[in-house]
């Protein structure tokens, strides 16, 4: 049995220790807002935080979790940034199919925590490992000066 | 009956091409087919007006309800896959309800071809950039016979003349007093009455929600707080994730199999052995309580693969092949005047080869489908764009009527056509999957889950495609003939869509954009060749045919510009005159994008260039000028795109954007990097890592400017997509010189 703190609570997962986060929160634990998309860490989908660190979960087995908190998409409210994000995201209805925003707001919220002030080329840093195949790129761009700004904390 | 099935069949096939004059015959003749065509399908079954539960609830059509707490639901007979169908079709409904937008709510469809057809394809289906147009009427009138029951039972209620009466914001006023009701008070009583024959729609000086600057997406409070429900993310009790193994190259047969180490992953439940009903032979599947056993089990199995009768082509042979046959006459698929005599009387000759690549679709949601199996039903949970069609595959592999297989319809994580598709590829083998389990013992729910190697490597592909052109120029610089041979597999071909759409070996998806060519040309001659001996499954993706016609014919007028020493913007709006509404899309973009005036250069050893295209697909016209940087090491960046469009009527101006945006990033990521290419006939990509699709940081700006326009409303999911990639490359030819003619660009500016 895995421990695994998500969104606050724990949960025992009974799972060998290679299967990658992504599959015990999806399948085992039940929050599916979290996406597959490649299973190589290479498009983003999947992206969590553990302790406010933007994580692929696709390539994180359950051995390298340890006692990190997790953080997905459906708790992502709580937090002050991703509220605001998720509110950008809304104002500017950046999504399209949806499928990976889930992981670009992960992904935005921890740029956001760790830069409140992000210029565009910090944005492509971050945000390049996340793929739409929409295309919402230029929303998603947007969105994210949208909510640094109503964050108090707009580029000078 | 089957006569009545190929005729929805080939209306579909019609309606994925650009049938322009049958779309244009729908929609004047829509008016007088009114009652015959809409008020049939807007009864509900019991013929009258209250919901099937009985709850109080409102449903005076197929496509509305309202609930007794005023909430306005809409039924969406269209797939939502990112292009915002959902929220347009509730627009509609909206406008003519005069429903508060925030109490609106939508609901995907069952799959019901009498009810939810797709009024251009005759089954229930999405694609080819229709959902608006074949709606604009059918949701309004929904709309507006709910609004005047709502209204007649607040005259009831209210004991004043119904004409007394006004609707703003889901609530019935009464001018006189002030008194008013919420739709929430009325919807039982409505229920209660009598569905009117005729009811009057909004002329467009009314409208208050169609063609407003921004109205909020129905589906983005879910999209962004994890609870849109894709099927992927579908879990049902004792559902077991299945993960089939497919052949590694198209045609393999299964020859052996050993499942003892995939038996021995933990949470393996069991392989079973099916016939695929698409792909020929039996297939082997990994079935796992969750999705991670059934991709290790699947990947544990030892397989042995029969390839006498598989392709076996590398992408090089293929190419040769294709080169071969452009050498030679093919299909007439456009023979105006004497082209042959103007090329050799020509001052100048533009020879050139274009060449586009395999493509995948790529939706970030990879293939999958659920299944539960009853008795003497199939119930499916799917992002469905075909349902009807699908519906009915289903139904003949398990003997089923129909209606037996009932479809739940979900958000689909991007489809770009792949969902669907024209032999149910993916549907039949969940099904075919969860009936062999059940045969071996396995009576449960099955959820179907490809990984993201098994979505690149599936097939069903945007098709190869080899042009060859040659056009003669006059001494003025003039064009006085262009011939254009085209060398590419059909996607109609092998499908039920065949016997109708193909005709005398012309599969007109293989030709739109090219065969009716808007510059004006004395003589225009095009030809076709199909590859039947191809066995690399072919399918519509975003924009289909007018993907690889609009790079070659929008480069190709380039050319000649170039050759005739002529602004290449103004040397298309001369060939247009009789095109106005091209040439209004394309003088809206030179204009916005500042074509007159020099493009500012940027740092020393850049290149800097504009470059501009122009196409009509799906009865809408799109421009586009691409704005570039080439440094000194060849690195290319799209800087900016400016995009005009004409889509008639906008009914969401936002959404409208958002899919120009969409469509050229889409098509950007196609220009600069994607391509699927066969070594002895394996797909040699696998992943994004080497199928590489555009990320945030090559994305250009964007700008997108609506031509207004009364005209009846046109698709805006596809038509962004065919200018963007010209555009490009012709930005590049201004900027260095160099003419790019085979996609994608990738490294081909730093040879």
């Amino acid at each position: 049995m895995t421990t695994l703190t998500i969104n606050g609570q724990t949960h025992e997962v009974d799972a060998p220790d290679n299967m990658p986060l992504l599959w015990a929160i999806r399948d085992l634990v039940g929050f599916t807002g979290t996406k597959y998309g490649c299973g190589r860490g290479l498009c983003g989908a999947c992206t969590v935080h553990l302790d406010g660190q933007a994580t692929r979960s696709c390539i994180t087995p359950l051995s390298a979790v340890g006692d990190r908190e997790i953080t997905t998409i459906e708790a992502i409210a709580d937090d002050p940034t991703g509220a605001s994000v998720q509110q950008a995201w809304r104002e500017l209805d950046v999504v399209q199919c949806g499928y990976c925003q889930s992981g670009q707001i992960m992904s935005a919220t921890a740029l956001l925590q760790g830069n409140p002030a992000p210029d565009d080329s910090a944005i492509d840093g971050a945000m390049s490992g996340n793929i739409c195949r929409c295309a919402t790129y230029v929303r998603i761009r947007a969105a994210i000066h949208q909510a640094a700004a109503s964050l108090g904390q707009e580029v000078s | 009956m089957h006569v009545l099935k190929q005729q929805a069949q080939s209306r579909a096939a019609a309606a994925l091409s650009t049938v322009n004059v049958s779309r244009r015959g729908f929609m004047k003749g829509s008016a007088g087919l009114a009652l015959g065509l809409y008020m049939a399908p807007l009864l509900g079954s019991k013929g009258s007006a209250r919901a099937d539960g009985d709850n109080g609830e409102f449903a005076p059509n197929a496509f509305v309800r309202v609930t007794p707490d005023g909430e306005v639901v809409v039924i969406a007979k269209h797939i939502e896959m990112g292009q915002g169908t959902y929220t347009g079709l509730a627009t509609l409904v909206a406008e003519e309800l005069d429903a508060d937008w925030q109490r609106v709510r939508v609901e995907g469809a069952p799959a019901d071809t009498q009810r939810y057809q797709n009024l251009m394809f005759g089954i229930q289906g999405t694609g080819g950039s229709t959902s608006i147009a074949n709606s604009f009427e059918q949701m309004r009138k929904a709309g507006a016979t709910a609004r005047a029951m709502l209204v007649a039972a607040a005259a009831e209620r209210l004991d004043v003349p119904a004409d007394s009466l006004s609707v703003s914001h889901s609530k019935v006023v009464h001018e006189g007093s002030g008194r008013e009701l919420d739709f929430g008070e009325l919807a039982e009583a409505a229920a209660d009455l009598p569905v009117p024959d005729e009811v009057t729609l909004k002329s467009p000086e009314q409208f208050t929600l169609i063609g407003k600057q921004h109205l909020m997406r129905q589906d983005s409070p879910a999209k962004t707080d994890g609870s849109a429900r894709f099927t992927q993310d579908i879990q049902l009790d004792g559902m077991l994730i299945a993960v089939p193994a497919h052949p590694p190259r198209f045609g393999s047969r299964l020859a052996s199999v050993d499942d003892a180490e995939a038996l021995k992953v933990p949470g393996v439940v069991a392989s079973v052995r099916f016939p695929s009903p698409t792909r020929g032979g039996d297939l082997v599947a990994v079935l796992a309580s969750n999705t991670w056993a059934a991709i290790q089990g699947r990947d544990a199995l030892t397989l042995e693969w029969d390839d006498s009768d598989a392709f076996t082509m590398g992408s090089e042979a293929l190419e040769a092949d294709y080169r071969e046959r452009a050498g030679k006459p093919g299909e007439t698929v456009t023979d105006r005047g004497d082209a042959a005599s103007a090329l050799e009387a020509a001052d100048q000759v533009i020879e050139a080869d274009y060449v586009v690549p395999y493509l995948a679709h790529a939706a970030m949601e990879p293939l999958n489908c659920v299944v539960e199996l009853g008795d003497d039903r199939c119930t499916i949970h799917n992002g469905e764009q075909w349902q009807t069609m699908d519906q009915q595959q289903v139904a003949q592999l398990l003997g089923l009527s129909p209606e037996k297989v009932i479809i739940h319809q979900l958000y689909a994580g991007g489809s770009f056509g792949r969902r669907a598709n024209p032999i149910s590829d993916y549907v039949l083998e969940a099904v075919a999957i969860a009936k062999a389990a059940r045969d071996q013992g396995n009576d449960a729910p099955v959820k179907m889950a490809w990984t993201r190697e098994d979505d690149t490597r599936g097939g069903h592909y945007r098709p190869f495609n080899y042009h060859r052109a040659r056009l003669a120029l006059d001494a003025d610089g003039n064009l006085t003939a262009w011939h254009q041979r085209l060398v590419g597999q059909s996607i109609m071909t092998g499908t039920p869509m065949e016997s109708m759409m193909v005709k005398d070996g012309i599969d007109p998806t293989s030709v739109e954009g090219a065969a009716d060519l808007a510059y004006a040309v004395p003589a225009l001659n095009v030809e076709l060749h199909t590859p039947k001996d191809i066995g690399v499954p072919v399918q519509w993706w975003r924009s289909v045919g007018h993907t690889h016609t609009a790079f070659s014919t929008e480069s190709l007028i380039d050319e000649a510009a170039v050759a005739a020493g002529q602004d290449p913007y103004q040397y298309r709006r001369e060939r247009l005159g009789e095109n106005p509404r091209w040439r209004g899309v394309l003088d809206l973009a030179a204009e916005k994008a500042g074509w007159s005036t020099p493009l500012e250069s940027s740092a020393e050893g850049v290149k800097r260039g504009r470059g501009i295209a122009v196409h009509q697909s799906f009865s809408s016209y799109v421009a586009q000028v691409a704005e570039v940087s080439v440094d000194g090491d060849g690195k290319l960046k799209v800087d900016r795109v400016v995009c005009a469009v004409d889509c008639g009527v906008a009914v969401n101006p936002d959404m409208i954007r958002a899919q120009m945006e969409g469509g050229i990033g889409f098509a950007l990521a196609a220009a600069l990097h994607s391509e699927l290419t066969l070594e002895d006939g394996q797909v040699k990509q696998s992943n994004f890592h080497d199928f590489q699709v555009l990320r945030l940081n090559e994305m250009p700006e964007i700008e997108v400017h609506i031509v207004p326009s009364a005209e009846a409303p046109t698709g805006v999911g596809e038509p962004g997509v065919p200018p963007l990639a010209p555009a490009v490359t012709n930005a590049i030819h201004a900027a260095t010189g160099q003419r790019i003619r085979r996609l994608p660009i990738g490294n081909q500016l730093k040879a």
